[in-house]
């Protein structure tokens, strides 16, 4: 176990910067421009960082839940990317002076003459709202942590007490990941249409969080390895792993999505099948069936056969590949309540510009801060001796 | 060193056989892998390892080409989905389409979950069913190490290394000094099975199939014809609602079936327009479809279903009830010939004498083309010379 500490070199930090700075000048011009059209925006903005940022800390937490060996060398890439996590309320800030411009359940006067959402109004109110957004971030955030805490101090004492200490927290953290999740998709996403519900909708935002942020640990780790900047040892089996892993759970995004779709197209409830409606009419339909081949066809294509799972290249791409669908995802489920026909242009490009930008800066400082692997882990000779 | 088993055959035996390989057994991963590696170091290709369990890195070491059966699975398992979905749509589309649901019946979506299942099911199985054909080189039912020393131990607790007797290198003595050099343990010689004919004919076979056939036609009987007219089975028949056609107490009159609210008119039903008319307006209508093939054919059609009970099927009076009901008058007379269509439809209407009202079983249209059928029925029985003329 030869781990030396390298700085990443200049252009992470650089790229990291671009990114960001591009995103918030797009970001800056559209709210002057067409403010409505950028908090639709800047939800998709919030829940494609938030799912990065929690579906990694999710995978920190599956390791030690189920006693993985393969992913702990690489570990610590999931950390650091889940450390922009409190980030998240910086993007719900603005969105929260603007609620009323988002949600129509916001307005009095809206409610009251609505019998079904002021059946709901004591779930769906605006102190409540913002309350909840804050609580899930704080307490995912406390759970990082506790993680990362004990990880670290594991780093220098090697004890291996540590590890059971993060199994028993991570058991605590499914749960409350399970129902934060759920909780911020049915607040930020579902409710845009408050007359509408689903149940398996907090599930089908679980998988595309799991998804988003498998294929940003991926990007990384790969990319990191190739460089050099993992300890040696990392190999085809452990890509294997993670384009295996990958493959699952596009396959399992496809289940939820279809699942959602068949009972409401079967049903034909008008309250329900509304939604799907809205995402077919006006040139939706077209982006509807680009998500299929965008968020499920191709991953699953790329990665069917047994060789392409294991090509560092191949899952670069298709990592890659998966971030920019999770994107093409949310515009989907949230942009038909903004406007009736297609809209797409560079309203729309800054906030994932910006998030990338943020994602990367975020990993940046904490390898300056921390090692890269997790020297002190126990399992860590297991996880690089790991053989298919 | 040969085994109980090898010895057991005999030295006579063992002259006439033909060799399949050689194996030997080791006791840990670590050897089995180590022994391997050697075997290819030897320059042996035709060999195989049997462990109990996957061994990690037993591929890199046996230096094995990626496996072709993923592309078995995906062949077999697209031909499946196109199976599943081409049958579907001719079940749902082309050979009995039904509305469900009010959905159109080329619905795809509801197609997807027997297409994912029916793809899993013929991929699973299908690979299974060619991975064993091409072990045990179809049509044979077993394959040279069965049922020896050696399996017992790899399939529990060994691990074993055999090389096939058509390796190129493959040399007796050779492989047994490579194997007792790489440390295997309990070296023995696997001899070709002879074959022998499957005999279809044979008494137990075909007793077997008796067998087979005979519990499962039981079977079959017993749960079609007792089975599910037993509870739980008939707790779905048994509901607490009314059934029509049986009594029912929670209605006055005792009927479970209840008549329609009075002015109930049902799908696709003309109710009969001169209700409450005098007949003289009937009795002047005149038939409103075309003389044609089609019409005359619907009318054949319908006189036989409706009317040939009583009237025959030619109209003559002759009923086919052999005397259960008073036998009509014929058709032919001139008193029918001479009337008017308009008074026929009446009387199938309205019903004359004993004759009931067809008004409910027999739709308008149909009733004018039973008209021009009578017609023909009474042409043909009263032919004249000039319809021979035409004919011509």
């Amino acid at each position: 176990m030869e781990y030396q500490k390298k700085e990443l070199p200049d252009k992470v930090k650089n790229a990291g910067f671009l990114f960001a700075g591009i995103g918030m000048l797009l970001i800056a011009v559209s709210y002057i421009l067409d403010p409505r059209r950028e908090a639709f925006n800047n939800i998709i903005g919030l829940t494609f960082f938030a799912s990065i940022a929690i579906g990694a800390l999710a995978l920190v937490a599956l390791e030690y839940i189920s006693g993985a060996v393969w992913s702990v060398p690489f570990r610590r890439v999931s950390e650091f990317i889940a450390s922009s996590l409190p980030l998240v309320l910086v993007f719900a800030i603005p969105l929260f002076l603007m609620l009323g411009m988002l949600f129509h359940w916001t307005h009095p006067e809206v409610v009251t003459a609505d019998k079904l959402l002021s059946g709901k109004s004591p779930y769906l109110n605006i102190p409540f709202f913002i309350g909840r957004t804050i609580g899930v971030i704080l307490v995912l955030y406390v759970f990082y942590a506790l993680f990362t805490r004990n990880s670290r101090k594991q780093d220098e004492s090697k004890e291996q007490g540590l590890t059971r200490t993060n199994v028993k927290l991570s058991a605590a953290f499914m749960p409350v990941a399970g129902i934060g999740l759920t909780l911020l998709s049915i607040d930020w996403i579902m409710s845009l249409e408050p007359h509408w519900y689903s149940t398996i909708f907090g599930v089908y935002y679980i998988s595309a969080t799991l998804l988003a942020g498998l294929a940003a640990t991926t990007y990384a780790s790969v990319s990191l390895n190739e460089a050099g900047y993992l300890i040696p040892g990392v190999n085809k089996d452990h890509y294997y792993s993670l384009g295996a892993l990958m493959f699952a759970i596009t396959n399992f995004w496809a289940y939820i999505a279809f699942s959602q779709f068949l009972l409401i197209w079967y049903a034909n409830i008008p309250e329900e099948s509304i939604w799907f409606v809205m995402r077919w009419e006006g040139g939706w339909k077209y982006i509807s069936i680009i998500l299929i081949f965008v968020r499920f066809v191709i991953p699953y294509a790329g990665l069917l056969s047994q060789p392409s799972k294991s090509d560092p290249k191949r899952l670069k791409q298709i990592s890659i590949f998966i971030l920019i669908a999770h994107f093409f995802d949310l515009y989907w489920l949230i942009m038909p309540t903004f406007s009736k026909t297609v809209v797409f242009s560079f309203y729309e490009l800054g906030f994932p510009l910006f998030v990338v930008g943020i994602v990367i800066l975020a990993f940046y400082y904490q390898t300056k801060k921390h090692n890269l692997v997790a020297v002190g882990d126990p399992k860590l000779q297991r996880g690089l001796d790991f053989h298919l | 060193m040969l085994t109980e088993h090898s010895r057991r055959i005999g030295e006579a035996d063992i002259m006439n056989k033909k060799i399949y390989s050689i194996g030997g057994l080791f006791d840990t991963p670590d050897s089995i892998t180590r022994a391997a590696e050697e075997a290819v170091k030897e320059g042996y290709t035709k060999f195989d390892v049997n462990t109990p369990y996957p061994v990690h890195g037993m591929e890199s070491a046996m230096k094995l080409k990626p496996s072709l059966i993923g592309l078995v699975t995906l062949f077999i398992g697209l031909s499946g989905a196109a199976f599943a979905f081409m049958f579907m749509y001719w079940v749902s589309v082309v050979d009995y389409p039904l509305i469900i649901g009010g959905k159109p019946f080329f619905s795809w979506p509801a197609f997807v979950p027997v297409t994912f299942e029916v793809t899993v099911l013929s991929a699973a199985v299908g690979t299974v069913a060619v991975m064993i054909a091409l072990f045990f080189k179809f049509p044979n039912n077993a394959h040279p190490l069965h049922d020896t020393n050696y399996m017992k131990h790899v399939s529990s607790d060994r691990f074993g290394l055999n090389v096939v007797a058509i390796d190129p290198l493959f040399d007796e003595s050779k492989v047994k000094d490579f194997l007792s050099r790489s440390g295997a343990k309990d070296i023995e010689i696997f001899y070709e099975p002879e074959r022998k004919p499957i005999r279809v004919f044979d008494p137990k076979f075909i007793g077997l199939l008796v067998v087979i056939a005979m519990v499962t036609a039981g079977v079959t009987y017993f749960t079609l014809n007792k089975l599910l007219y037993m509870p739980p089975f008939t707790w779905m028949a048994e509901q607490d609602r009314l059934s029509s056609q049986s009594q029912n107490a929670m209605f006055t009159d005792g009927f479970g079936m209840r008549n329609p609210v009075e002015g109930t008119v049902a799908r696709g039903f003309t109710p009969y327009e001169f209700k409450g008319q005098p007949d003289s307006v009937v009795r002047n209508l005149s038939n409103p479809l075309p003389f044609s093939k089609e019409v005359v054919d619907r009318g054949k059609m319908r006189f036989d279903t409706y009317c040939s009970p009583c009237h025959g099927y030619f109209g003559k009076g002759d009923s086919r009830l052999n005397g259960q009901f008073p036998n009509p008058p014929t058709l032919h007379s001139d008193k029918v010939r001479n009337w008017p269509d308009g008074n026929i439809y009446h009387v199938i209407t309205n019903g004359q004498n004993v004759m009931p009202s067809y008004d409910k079983q027999i739709t308008r249209d149909d009733r004018w083309a039973i008209i021009h059928y009578i017609r023909v029925l009474q042409r043909s029985l009263n032919a004249k010379d000039t319809d021979l003329e035409t004919k011509k």
